[in-house]
């Protein structure tokens, strides 16, 4: 089963491929991701769907969490939260087709970003799930060509974020021995 | 207050803020502006003969003092020598910045001269690591590093920085502060769940306490002694947590696992509580999962929340530094125990310990004609009474020094416990000695691994280090010789080693003393001879050449069934 996972992150060079890395490390494959700024420039939201053994769930949670980037890695797999994503879509289809097209793109609340003599370009939302279903009728219709974005959610509990605070360090140059001990 | 300083100063001047004392590295083409300014600055460079062994190095000199170990490199090939040593820290999780020299900033991608992808190469071997192309972020990245190296659980820190930084120049100010808000340590603990240890404690009848490296690296040993005292339960120490409680004191019950002792394996299989600190359930350790401690509830102390339950639930997890976790447990057990009546369980399980200890002792059988490996290890133990700095390399002499020699304090016994590195006993040796010029420092190395590291006895005449190197000389690279005995039909496949140097020309070549003993009764006057050196002394122990580590559990096995002594040749040589 795919679990979500979500993240807060520094906004910096590297930071994607620390958490990633932590995934290909144990051979498990990215379903999906996404990763874009939050209101503050200098944090990310990122969202991944990726198919982990139960057993290696929590252990990994607590790795994503270890990382110097990462402000918050939570698992939303059986927590309450919301997950969308958002596919553009483009059907090749006949003449005799488009109106039963445009009645099943309503269904799905899909809009029509364009269209042409040979068909439409779709754009539907909605959970995963959902939006499996649309892409399968499409299919009976016609030719498709889909991009899917991956999977955002949000969280709707509200997890503390816990962030730590500044550190006095490297002030003084007679006080540097007993800096360098472990912590 | 700012000043305009080129990059290389700058860094060296983080470095002296840090309390850096020592780099251990080896220039090169993008390291030249750094290596021009160490010209005439008080840090001390050791040049050594290879990028892997400034990392053992840079290991040997923290592991012996608790302080970050510092090593350098330049791009390309070397920043990626370094990489074994950086894993090597990450695995025992020592205090350890490495610093890389990177090509020009507008090169990289380019496929310069010496150039390799270092930031993405070091990933996963580094705790973090860095890649700073702005000179003006240079000391901000220098003072995160070293307390990210040394704080919380320690590990290896690499800042791979470009050439143009080194050359470049800024006003510099000094860095009073560092914010890493996603970088949590956790130093405290639970007091709720301290409560419910120090009751555990008491109320079990078999407790065991497993300490590991962690009590070393939190320098925790005096409140490890004292908690061990107040349960008053058997204590093993793992391969990394040798010295966190003295080998003489009598709760020590020596090393668990697959190469522990009788008493400490059954301790660790019949107990009703492990008391485990600062360990990690090394597979080295548990043997067999369903077959280790089956019976016993876990109270799990670490700094590191992603070690509790990992391999092994906890029943009660504690997550913070044993520095400041153990003393508030034994506050505890200091107000419960008045009221804790005659501990009539354990008295019984003590009395089942020590016969566990008599029946099957750590022995040998000795030789006149021949030294055995275990002792040449009772030797170097008599005469260095537990006080030296002993370093070891990795395999079968390894496995007997640990369980033949003592240790009188933590830090006296380095070794390449969870990465098991060949070639790490020399180099850290050299580390060691530079850290503790008065101490005696001991490496204990095969023919294998010694050869590995061959080049730094360069290093040891250069800068007069007294490092003695003992070479456990069984003609084998012996571990693997005896894993091929026990479980491949002792179809022994590249594991002679023929033409071992002859030990008097080569240290001579190097400029120093050598000498090889082969006869059991010069072994005691040849180590008085070599520890009495001045200098440094390689000395070359020709071994029984096909004796095997007991007691032995096969990986996979369960650790109450060890084999404690060779099996009959007859049954294995088919």
């Amino acid at each position: 089963m795919l679990q979500i996972i979500s993240l807060l992150l520094e906004n910096k060079t590297g930071a994607l491929m620390r958490v990633t890395g932590l995934l290909t490390a144990r051979g498990y494959n990215i379903d999906s991701l996404t990763v874009a700024r939050t209101l503050d420039p200098e944090l990310s939201r990122m969202t991944i769907g990726v198919a982990i053994e139960p057993h290696q769930r929590r252990q990994l949670i607590k790795h994503m969490n270890k990382l110097i980037n990462v402000l918050q890695a939570t698992d939303l797999t059986d927590s309450p939260a919301v997950t969308r994503e958002l596919v553009l879509m483009r059907v090749r289809t006949p003449q005799e087709s488009r109106t039963a097209i445009l009645k099943e793109a309503e269904i799905f609340g899909a809009r029509v970003v364009d269209s042409t003599l040979e068909g439409f370009a779709l754009e539907a939302t909605g959970d995963i799930e959902k939006l499996d279903e649309f892409i399968d009728i499409m299919r009976s219709y016609g030719e498709i060509e889909v991009t899917r974005g991956g999977a955002v959610a949000v969280s709707l509990e509200s997890k503390k974020l816990r962030l730590s605070p500044p550190v006095p360090r490297g002030a003084e140059e007679g006080k540097s021995e007993e800096k360098n001990g472990v912590i | 207050m700012s000043q305009l300083m080129s990059g290389a100063k700058i860094l060296l001047e983080c470095l002296a803020r840090e309390g850096v004392d020592t780099i251990f590295g080896y220039p090169g083409g993008v390291t030249l502006p750094l290596y021009d300014a160490m010209y005439d600055h008080p840090i001390r460079h050791i040049l050594v003969r290879h990028e892997q062994n400034a990392a053992f190095a840079a290991q040997g000199y923290s592991r012996s003092t608790g302080k970050v170990g510092v090593c350098c490199a330049t791009s390309g090939p070397g920043a990626t020598n370094l990489v074994t040593g950086l894993v090597d820290a990450m695995m025992d999780s020592i205090p350890v910045v490495a610093l890389t020299g990177q090509v020009t900033a507008k090169l990289i991608g380019s496929d310069a001269f010496q150039e390799a992808d270092t930031f993405g190469i070091t990933r996963s071997a580094t705790k973090h690591n860095y890649l700073v192309k702005n000179v003006n972020e240079l000391p901000q990245v220098i003072h995160e590093a070293f307390y990210i190296a040394a704080s919380g659980r320690p590990g290896p820190v690499l800042v791979d920085i470009t050439k143009d930084v080194f050359q470049g120049n800024a006003h510099y100010t000094p860095v009073t502060s560092i914010h890493l808000p996603g970088y949590k340590v956790y130093t405290e603990g639970h007091t709720g769940q301290i409560r419910r240890a120090a009751q555990m404690m008491l109320e079990a009848e078999r407790p065991m306490i497993y300490a590991g490296g962690g009590i070393v690296l939190s320098n925790a040993s005096e409140e490890l002694r004292e908690l061990v005292e107040l349960v008053d339960a058997p204590t093993v120490c793992t391969l990394m947590g040798l010295g966190s409680l003295g080998s003489d004191h009598p709760n020590f019950i020596s090393m668990p696992g697959m190469h522990g002792s009788y008493a400490a394996n059954m301790g660790m299989y019949g107990t009703d509580l492990i008391i485990a600190l600062g360990v990690r359930f090394d597979d080295r350790v548990t043997g067999r999962l369903n077959a280790f401690a089956p019976h016993a509830r876990i109270i799990h102390v670490d700094i590191d929340p992603a070690e509790i339950s990992k391999i092994r639930n906890a029943d009660l997890p504690i997550v913070g530094d044993l520095k400041r976790v153990l003393p508030k447990i034994n506050a505890v057990l200091k107000e419960l125990l008045p009221e804790v009546g005659e501990r009539t369980g354990l008295k019984a399980w003590w009395k089942q310990v020590r016969e566990w200890k008599a029946e099957h002792p750590l022995r040998y059988d000795t030789a006149e004609d021949v030294i055995k490996p275990q002792h040449l290890m009772r030797e170097i133990d008599r005469l260095t009474k537990g006080n030296a700095i002993v370093c070891s390399d990795v395999g079968q002499h390894q496995m007997w020094a640990a369980q033949l020699i003592r240790f009188n304090e933590p830090r006296l016994w380095i070794n390449s416990g969870g990465l098991g590195s060949m070639g790490f006993g020399l180099p850290s040796a050299l580390g060691a000695q530079v850290a503790n010029p008065n101490q005696l420092v001991v490496a204990i190395c095969g023919d294998g691994g010694f050869q590995m590291s061959i080049p730094e006895l360069a290093t040891l005449f250069n800068f007069g280090l007294p490092v003695k190197v003992i070479v456990m000389n069984n003609g084998y690279l012996g571990m693997v010789r005896q894993w091929q005995e026990l479980f491949y039909a002792n179809r022994l496949s590249q594991v002679t080693l023929d033409g071992f140097p002859d030990p008097v020309q080569l240290a001579g070549a190097y400029g120093f003393k050598g000498r090889t003993v082969e006869r059991p009764s010069e072994l005691a006057e040849a180590l008085a001879t070599a520890f009495a050196d001045p200098g440094p002394y390689l000395l070359n122990v020709k071994v029984a050449p096909t004796e095997n580590v007991f007691p032995m559990v096969p990986a996979g096995g369960a650790i109450n069934e060890m084999v404690l002594s060779p099996p009959q040749p007859a049954e294995l040589r088919k």
